[in-house]
């Protein structure tokens, strides 16, 4: 168990080098470099040039890229091309609104999803054929059309939730919940269909297991048949499923936080696509994978308290 | 990253078509034909559009702003008047294009890179899956928005990356998908025969490889349209007026204050679209499926409750239920088949007495563990009971709610199964499902559970119970799993034990050792026993009485020494004649010959005649009957089910 999570992390560290340096490579490709997005298209050449040397951009490109693999060991990210702030400020800043979102729709699609699941697995019928349709408009409904359609349906029609905006949980906890409400949906939509479908499927093969009719058998109650004995048998693929949950609502962020004008990493990538603000962009595509590789270690670890095999080897 | 893993996810588990049949099969799938239907019209449409939309994609009519459908707009106007439909199909052109670029860069990679994977294996092999994990980890999004951020709102270099990012998931699925068809025989064949490896891969890899291929690239299609349109919506990769889907989405956004209307259209289409796609990978993914497992489980009979009013045969001969704990009448149990349902348990009848061992005999597939299973209303769901009745203290436990019945269960009769290693949930250590079930029957405390636990485990013979406790199912070995089962058995001090071949997945010297236990807690506890087995051995050792079951019916019921004394039924002799145990170093080890027959093919007279040396011509006129006969060993009764019994006895070998 132990010498998996050390793994893990050892093999974490190659993808943070190759994710940092492809978007490295990429910035020096970029036509108008930093240099001239700072001086501006009226800066003189002089000040063009004094300014590459300042920045390094002068030495080859490798010795570029180690000195900001050293900066980025002492934490630092660079600065933002258009504010001038420290990236990391910046991110940090924002990390709390794309978490708050991403793990809220991970818990909705858990508990909604497994719901689902279970009564389909256990019933059949409708559900289960409510689940199929589910998961097809999981499919086909892009994430962003139905933000708008729930913000014209539930914030501008109804007024029930509101239509933007983030507060943060330490003002309220409630109206941060409120807040978020909608953009949890819109975010959860996808998962919700795709955990319930495998919730299902690994219900019904453990409720087809012997163990399950011997637990039967020795008189135990339904509820404990499937809530206890068959879904901590099925959880496994349930979990796998779930970690791509979230990494899939970590995307879609992008598109989602737009809708809600929630300040967030997701929408602040798009500001910075727009505004070509390449130490932003590299700064959240190293945030998004070290969040990436510590849901995988996460998973690791839960896939280690669900299964004895591998926790007692 | 992830909507890839999730693709790949999807379509690993189902294998690889055995052949191409399955794209003729994928069009017999109504779905997945109005689907590739609509995608062709619409690819068409959009790019015939120059000729066959109604408006230019950007002609203003500043006079129909914001209209509805009508007929010179079917889909109605937008905010500066122009024609929805013709700005969809000029948009869809983009955004098509967008999905081709993205899917063809997804195959030239994932093709090659997966065959290569898969096929040449080793350090290829080693190298593809690293490159595979690595890029599945990589926030594919967010690099899409660095390359636009670089390219300058590129939408070709976006989709170009997304298909590169994306070519990981798939890769691995053209992997798995190599590595099974290379193990196949026919490969081999065609290497040893020295057909040459380019052949052999265009001959006969790439055409089984073609399903999951066809699914893979139709869900990334799905995929590839929601995020082309999604940075349409974000004004990245389209200049804005010129038309986009996701675009007009966000134009339409943009007034929802006013009028939902135009959400519609432009969100219809994407949503439409991507499903489309999505039914075409599921149309062909079932197809390959289908071909895997056309002969599947039939559709199950919905419950295993049994019919009311069907018990029509007539209870025979009740003064013999006095002193019977448990009285099975006229059983019967049907398997729900692909022509109607098949009775495997046929009007099935016995009595077990208090503190008595019931053998029930025969070969596999002659009804005995279905018997079994029935008595506590375990079947699995596509079997039912189909007639009779189950008297247990005079309770008929065949008309009693799923509530009732669970309620007898390990309190009234508990039951060991066959394999025990699977038959303890993996998930939790013995002593905790012992203890699960201990508070089911009794109300304890948590602490005295755990000590009953223990005495359990002390009274199936158990070496240091405490450490079995601490131990999951698969850190015990099968002997010690099968005393786990049985002290869950006993948990509920039940009055009927039904073992259901409970030595035969065990080795021999463990065998002995739970036969033995059985006979003691059978000693100790005065339950009675049910006792599953095909090995006379195992009858003689423990059981007073004992059923040989044929094809579904009792062929023969009598007291175990009258039934080596003097078999009855041609079947019992043979089963006893082959029983290595009789057998002596001089002469080949007789056998009974044939099998048992299907139980739709069951003929309504003797099912044994076809395998029996004394069958004579009146042997398939009419059903037999179960005929009760004066024992001559004692004066117990015997029942015996054949014509010609009295020629039985004087046959036998040896």
């Amino acid at each position: 168990m132990r010498n998996l999570i050390i793994r893990r992390i050892l093999t974490s560290i190659p993808l943070i080098v190759v994710v940092t340096g492809a978007t490295f490579v990429l910035e020096s490709l970029v036509p108008g470099n930093t240099a001239r997005a700072i001086v501006g298209a009226s800066g003189s050449p002089a000040a063009y040039q004094r300014l590459r040397g300042e920045l390094g951009l002068n030495n080859p490109l490798w010795y570029q890229y180690w000195h900001y693999l050293d900066q980025l060991f002492h934490g630092s990210l660079g600065t933002s091309v258009f504010t001038g702030e420290p990236v990391s400020t910046l991110l940090n800043q924002r990390l709390g609104v794309t978490l708050s979102l991403v793990l809220l729709a991970t818990v909705f699609c858990a508990v909604v999803g497994v719901l689902l699941g279970v009564v389909s697995a256990v019933r059949g019928g409708v559900t289960g054929r409510g689940v199929e349709v589910l998961s097809l408009l999981g499919l086909a409904l892009p994430g962003f059309w139905v933000a708008i359609i729930l913000v014209a349906v539930f914030a501008v029609t109804l007024r029930i939730f509101p239509a933007t905006g983030y507060v943060p949980p330490s003002a309220s906890v409630s109206r941060w919940l409120w807040a978020l409400t909608l953009p949890v949906i819109a975010l959860g939509l996808a998962g919700v269909a795709g955990v319930a479908k495998q919730t299902r499927d690994s219900m019904k093969d453990a409720l087809g297991r012997e163990y399950i009719r011997t637990l039967r058998a020795s008189g135990l109650g339904q509820r404990s048949i499937i809530w206890k004995h068959a879904l901590r048998n099925g959880a496994i693929p349930v979990v796998t499923v779930l970690g791509l949950v979230f990494v899939s609502a970590l995307s879609a962020t992008v598109f989602v936080e737009a809708v809600f004008v929630l300040p967030g990493l997701g929408s602040m990538a798009v500001t910075a696509t727009s505004q070509h603000d390449i130490p932003v962009i590299e700064g959240i595509a190293l945030y998004f994978t070290v969040l990436v590789v510590i849901v995988n270690l996460l998973l690791d670890i839960v896939y280690g308290l669900l299964n004895p095999k591998v926790r007692r080897s | 990253m992830s909507e890839l893993a999730v693709a790949s996810q999807a379509v690993s588990a189902p294998e690889v078509p055995s052949s191409r049949r399955f794209l003729r099969r994928a069009l017999h799938k109504p779905l997945g034909v109005v689907s590739a239907a609509y995608l062709v019209l619409l690819t068409l449409a959009c790019v015939l559009a120059p000729l066959i939309a109604p408006y230019g994609p950007l002609a203003e009519d500043l006079t129909h702003v914001q209209a509805g459908p009508s007929a010179a707009h079917l889909l109605g106007t937008d905010e500066l008047g122009r024609d929805v439909v013709s700005r969809l199909l000029y948009g869809g052109r983009l955004t098509l294009l967008g999905v081709v670029e993205c899917v063809v860069v997804l195959l030239i990679i994932s093709l090659p890179a997966g065959l290569a994977a898969g096929y040449l294996g080793g350090w290829v092999d080693r190298a593809v899956s690293a490159v595979v994990d690595l890029l599945l980890s990589v926030p594919a999004i967010i690099v899409v928005l660095a390359v636009l951020a670089v390219f300058g709102s590129s939408m070709t270099a976006a989709m170009v990356t997304f298909g590169i990012l994306g070519s990981a998931g798939v890769i691995r699925v053209v992997r798995s998908a190599v590595l099974s068809v290379r193990e196949e025989l026919y490969v081999a064949a065609a290497r040893v025969s020295g057909v040459t490896e380019p052949r052999i891969v265009t001959r006969h890899v790439l055409p089984r490889i073609a399903g999951p291929v066809i699914v893979q690239a139709s869900l990334f299609a799905a995929i590839a349209l929601a995020i082309q349109t999604g940075l349409a919506f974000l004004s990245l990769g389209v200049a804005p007026p010129a038309p986009s889907w996701g675009g007009m989405v966000g134009e339409a956004a943009s007034l929802i204050n006013q009028d939902g209307w135009l959400l519609v259209p432009s969100g219809g289409i994407i949503a439409l679209t991507i499903l489309a796609f999505g039914l075409i990978g599921d149309a062909v993914r079932d197809s390959a499926v289908e071909g895997w497992s056309s002969r599947a489980a039939a559709p199950g009979l919905r419950t295993a409750r049994p019919v009311p009013g069907t018990t029509q045969n007539t209870i025979t001969n009740d003064a013999r239920l006095d002193d019977a704990l448990l009285a099975v009448r006229d059983l019967s149990v049907e398997f729900g088949g692909p022509d109607g349902p098949v009775t495997v348990v046929d009007h099935v009848s016995f009595e077990l007495r208090k503190g008595e061992v019931l053998g029930i005999v025969g070969e596999s597939g002659c009804g005995k563990s279905v018997t079994a299973l029935s008595l506590l209303r375990l079947l699995p769901p596509n079997a039912r009971i189909s007639g009779g009745q189950v008297l247990l203290d005079g309770r008929d436990l065949t008309a009693m709610s799923e509530r009732q019945v669970a309620s007898l269960r390990g309190q009234a009769m508990a039951m060991v199964f066959q394999e025990p290693t699977v038959s303890l949930d993996p998930s939790f250590m013995a002593g905790s499902q012992v203890a699960e079930v201990v508070r089911r029957h009794e109300k304890l405390s948590r602490a005295a559970a755990k000590k009953r636990v223990l005495e359990l485990f002390e009274q199936v013979r158990l070496p240091d119970p405490a450490a079995v406790a601490r131990r999951y199912p698969h850190e015990l070995s099968g002997g010690m799993a099968q005393r786990v089962s049985l002290a869950l058995a006993l948990a509920g001090r039940p009055s009927v034990l039904i073992a259901d071949e409970p030595t035969t997945a065990l080795d021999v010297t463990v065998q002995a050792g739970i036969l033995e236990l059985l006979r003691q807690l059978q000693t100790e506890t005065g339950m009675s026993i049910v006792l599953v087995t095909h090995d006379w051995g195992v009858v003689a050792d423990i059981c007073d009485r004992a059923l040989v079951m044929y094809a579904g019916q009792i062929v023969e019921q009598a007291r175990v020494g009258a039934l080596f004394a003097e078999p009855r039924h041609p079947y019992t002799l043979g089963l006893q004649d082959c029983n290595p145990q009789r057998w002596t170093a001089d002469g080949d080890l007789p056998v009974i010959p044939g099998t048992v027959l299907p139980p739709s093919l069951w003929p309504v007279s003797c099912r044994f005649r076809e395998r029996c040396r004394f069958a004579e011509s009146d042997c398939g006129r009419a059903a037999i009957p179960l005929e009760h006969t004066a024992g001559s060993h004692g004066a117990d009764d015997r029942e015996v089910r054949c014509i010609h019994w009295h020629e039985v006895a004087p046959a036998r070998s040896a």
